[in-house]
């Protein structure tokens, strides 16, 4: 039995305030890669740039810490290229629905089998209070002097409807409900979205705990794989559902197609170039 | 023969597409401005190229089509292609015609059309073209027997068997092979002319050599998913143009950081913004230099032949992960569409450096216990140890760092990697004799135009020194510009970058400079003017 400790590292010192809810999701976090018997080795966390983004620092598992709103780019050719790896990109709503957003959008549409955690807070915490793209209407900010006048972005409601394999959404106040979730999104064959709402303690005074708490509610009677239902629930605005949304096993992962890993015998990183053919190919070209 | 198709792409609004061949008993590699024979196939061809003509050029078309005082000899292109079924087969009519004029074999002619739609998987296109080829070359025969052309003024070309296995090909596939002999196993790219052909050249062998292709969606995340794919394991490589390349400076300087390994394929096209798209110019050397923010070390390749873009190509992957930098090879849409006949490429034998290593428990990815800056690089779930990569500053253990003191050690550990590195640099290449006057500077694709400029001109003391690696400025530079009583520097932009370069990294100023911005090549008679001019009027002096 792997102990929750394999993940931790000793002594670590954050850089995140007390009662930051990326405590929560860290823990959550471990508590999954704990329950599923992962050898640290086996994963790599693929990040941006943020709070959020700094969460594999705490953690004892591979590391990619690469550019503010870029974590998906590499997180899908690490996956390609070694389809052993357990593969999650993490981040916050800036860096993976802003900064990111483009790949966000492709990244669905490739369908690599990863997992990708998007800590929610509702505002850039690391540049200190200004909007992110999921603040909502009217929330006022440093620059947003007069409050935010564009709509926030509906992640799930767009993953969804661009056929994302599965879909969820958590609170990390909920921490043994947030680490199930983390477990089934890493589980799941194919692209993974869990979006997990986390209080900013001091940049978002709107979204707090206690407003979390008063405006989410746990999915129940739904059907997650009837994609209608699942936007439907996913456009809801009074209560927010929490809980699984869709899920699709019937979906090819990205790395699954590529021809590469057709040949299963020796890994692809292992691979010897194939002189003999590289020498007909150059016969091929003679005048 | 050399071959230099314009690229043809009318939603640039292009009109007039040529390709110009030059044939000759010697090995030719450059363009020549000089227009010896003009078959146009279209109303505004003539005018197009008419500074380029002469009173000898000879012009073969559908007279009737071109409002012009020249003398055009009759070939009804048009009517004979139309007679086959389709316009189209104007092409391979002249492609027959000329075959005929210049005493080619026409069962050869046949055998590449054979061959050509045979690959391409388009056997149905044989016969219609065989009987193009076939009417274009009794059309060379008419032509000549009714006195219309004079034989003797470019036939009788002197047959080689020497070419036999030469090979035919372009600087994108010289490219695409240096790849795939470099190991490379892993492209992801986002389509940019003149650099897509090398994606396209990777992706149709990608199953024969265990390719990762991937068409990103925008170069941002090419040169992201590059890295990671290096961090997993990969050898990888991105191919853009200098638009694709501002988006990726952010991504390269994430390679210094991260000390991974890269390699950026930058084939340049006249800028800034979106330029002269199908067009070629070297006005990117300081975008390529300067790409991203920060300090960290890079090398810049720019071949000048295709044989050199092979070789490069291939040296690229190697150094990129002996001295985990970003390796840049620097070409053009010149290099990348000419073609001309080289000798067959050696394979390498023997296994591929890879520059991985098998890590312990307690391995360190940026450990600073190394003498050249360089720590082993080790790769996910290959040994016992984890594998932190990380963009902010960090530690020996990758993990994110404030600390001054490790900042300077980090920083010092970085910039120190290509100290070894010289040892193994590719040295200018001097040609023509070793007592010079007069040194011609030249990198990347100007290699064969300034050869024969100079091969024409034949001042006994003027030699050519030509760059293949531009970055780091090689040690031996200094050396050979010192001797120079006058250098000329010859780049097809319009500040003269790498002789700006040069001064900053020699302190030598060159002030003669030849430069050509108006989106194309050298021609070799024209540059040929050109040194003369640079050098009566210097008298030979810098
Ligand atoms: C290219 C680039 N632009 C801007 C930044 C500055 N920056 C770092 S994190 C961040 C936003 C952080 O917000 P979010 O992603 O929501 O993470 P949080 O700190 O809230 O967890 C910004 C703007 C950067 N690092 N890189
Ligand atoms: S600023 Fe907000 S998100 Fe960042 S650590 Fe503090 S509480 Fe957490
Ligand atoms: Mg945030």
């Amino acid at each position: 039995m792997t102990k929750i400790k394999q993940f931790e590292i000793e002594q670590v010192k954050t850089a995140w305030c007390p009662g930051c809810g990326n405590f929560m999701i860290l823990k959550a976090l471990q508590q999954a890669l704990k329950e599923l018997s992962l050898k640290p080795q086996q994963v790599v966390i693929v990040s941006g740039i943020g709070q959020a983004a700094k969460t594999p620092h705490y953690l004892n598992v591979n590391m990619f810490n690469g550019l503010h709103g870029r974590a998906l780019p590499p997180a899908t050719a690490i996956k390609a290229c070694n389809p052993e790896l357990t593969v999650i990109a993490e981040g916050g709503d800036g860096d993976m629905y802003g900064e990111g957003g483009n790949h966000f959008l492709h990244t669905i549409r490739r369908n690599p089998n990863i997992t990708h955690l998007v800590h929610n807070n509702m505002v850039y915490g690391l540049t200190k209070g200004q909007a992110s793209p999921t603040s909502e209407f009217g929330f006022k900010t440093p620059v947003q002097t007069d409050g935010v006048i564009s709509e926030p972005v509906n992640p799930l409601a767009l993953a969804i409807s661009m056929g994302a394999s599965f879909v969820a959404r958590v609170f990390c106040g909920d921490t043994k409900k947030t680490a199930d979730i983390i477990k089934k999104a890493i589980q799941h064959s194919g692209y993974a979205l869990v979006d997990i709402f986390q209080p900013c303690v001091t940049f978002n005074k709107v979204n707090t705990f206690k407003w979390f708490k008063e405006h989410t509610y746990d999915l129940e009677d739904h059907d997650s794989h009837d994609r209608n239902q699942a936007l439907k629930r996913a456009m809801e605005k009074e209560k927010l559902p929490l809980g699984i949304f869709y899920q699709n096993e019937d979906k090819n992962p990205f790395e699954q197609q590529l021809s590469v890993h057709e040949n299963k015998k020796t890994p692809f990183i292992m691979r010897e170039l194939n002189r003999q053919k590289l020498k007909e190919l150059l016969k091929s070209k003679q005048s | 023969m050399f071959l230099l198709p314009k690229s043809i792409c009318l939603a640039y609004g292009e009109r007039s597409n040529s390709i110009q061949i030059r044939i000759s008993d010697h090995p030719v590699q450059a363009p020549v401005r000089r227009i010896d024979l003009l078959i146009p196939l279209d109303k505004d061809a003539i005018a197009h190229v008419s500074d380029r003509l002469s009173k000898s050029t000879i012009i073969i078309g559908d007279r009737e089509k071109f409002d012009t005082d020249r003398e055009v000899v009759d070939v009804s292109f048009s009517n004979m292609a139309k007679e086959i079924g389709n316009i189209i087969f104007a092409n391979t009519i002249a492609v027959g015609l000329l075959l005929g004029l210049t005493e080619g074999d026409i069962k050869e002619g046949k055998q590449f059309l054979k061959n050509y739609f045979t690959l391409k998987k388009k056997e149905e296109f044989i016969p219609d073209n065989i009987r193009a080829l076939e009417k274009g070359f009794q059309e060379a025969t008419r032509l000549v027997k009714e006195k219309h052309i004079d034989p003797d003024k470019f036939l009788h070309m002197k047959k080689s068997k020497e070419i036999k296995d030469d090979l035919l090909i372009n600087g994108a596939e010289a490219i695409g092979f240096g790849a795939i002999a470099g190991g490379c196993n892993f492209i992801s790219s986002y389509p940019m002319s003149p650099s897509t052909g090398v994606l396209v050249f990777l992706s149709q062998h990608a199953h024969e050599f265990d390719i990762i292709s991937e068409q990103a969606e925008d170069e941002i995340s090419a040169v992201n998913m590059a890295i990671g794919a290096w961090y997993a394991g990969a050898r990888a490589m991105v191919t853009t143009s200098g638009g694709g390349l501002a988006l990726m400076t952010e991504g390269i300087s994430l390679a210094g950081m991260v000390e991974s390994p890269m390699v950026i394929h930058l084939a340049q096209r006249p800028g800034p913004a979106t330029g002269l798209p199908t067009r070629t110019e070297q006005g990117d050397l300081q975008l390529a230099l300067y790409a991203g923010h920060g300090e960290f070390p890079r090398i810049i390749l720019a071949p000048g032949q295709i044989e050199e873009a092979y070789e490069v190509t291939q040296k690229a992957f190697y150094l990129a992960d002996k001295y985990q930098v970003p390796v840049f090879i620097l070409t053009d849409q010149y290099t990348m569409d000419s073609y001309y006949n080289v000798k067959e490429f050696s394979v390498p034998e023997g296994k591929i450096d890879r520059f991985i290593i098998k890590t312990d428990a307690d391995y360190q990815r940026y450990s600073l216990d190394t003498d050249n800056g360089i720590t082993p690089r080790g790769i996910p779930n290959h040994g016992e140890g984890l594998v932190r990569a990380d963009s902010d500053e960090h530690d020996e253990n990758g993990l994110i760092t404030e600390d001054m003191e490790v900042r300077i050690k980090m920083m010092e550990k970085r910039n120190s990697k290509l100290n070894d590195f010289k040892k193994e640099a590719f040295a200018p290449n001097l040609l023509g004799p070793k007592d010079y006057r007069v040194l011609c500077v030249g990198w990347g694709s100007t290699y064969h135009v300034i050869k024969e400029a100079l091969d024409k001109l034949n001042i006994p003391d003027a030699a050519l020194l030509h760059f293949k690696q531009v970055y780091p400025v090689p040690e031996e530079s200094i050396k050979y510009l010192r001797k120079a009583k006058q250098i000329i520097s010859i780049e097809n932009n319009y500040n003269g970058q790498f002789a700006q370069l040069l001064e900053i990294s020699t302190g030598i100023s060159i002030e003669t400079k030849i430069l050509k911005y108006n989106g194309l090549p050298f021609y070799s008679d024209e540059l040929a003017e050109e040194i003369n001019h640079a050098i009566s009027e210097k008298g030979g002096q810098k």
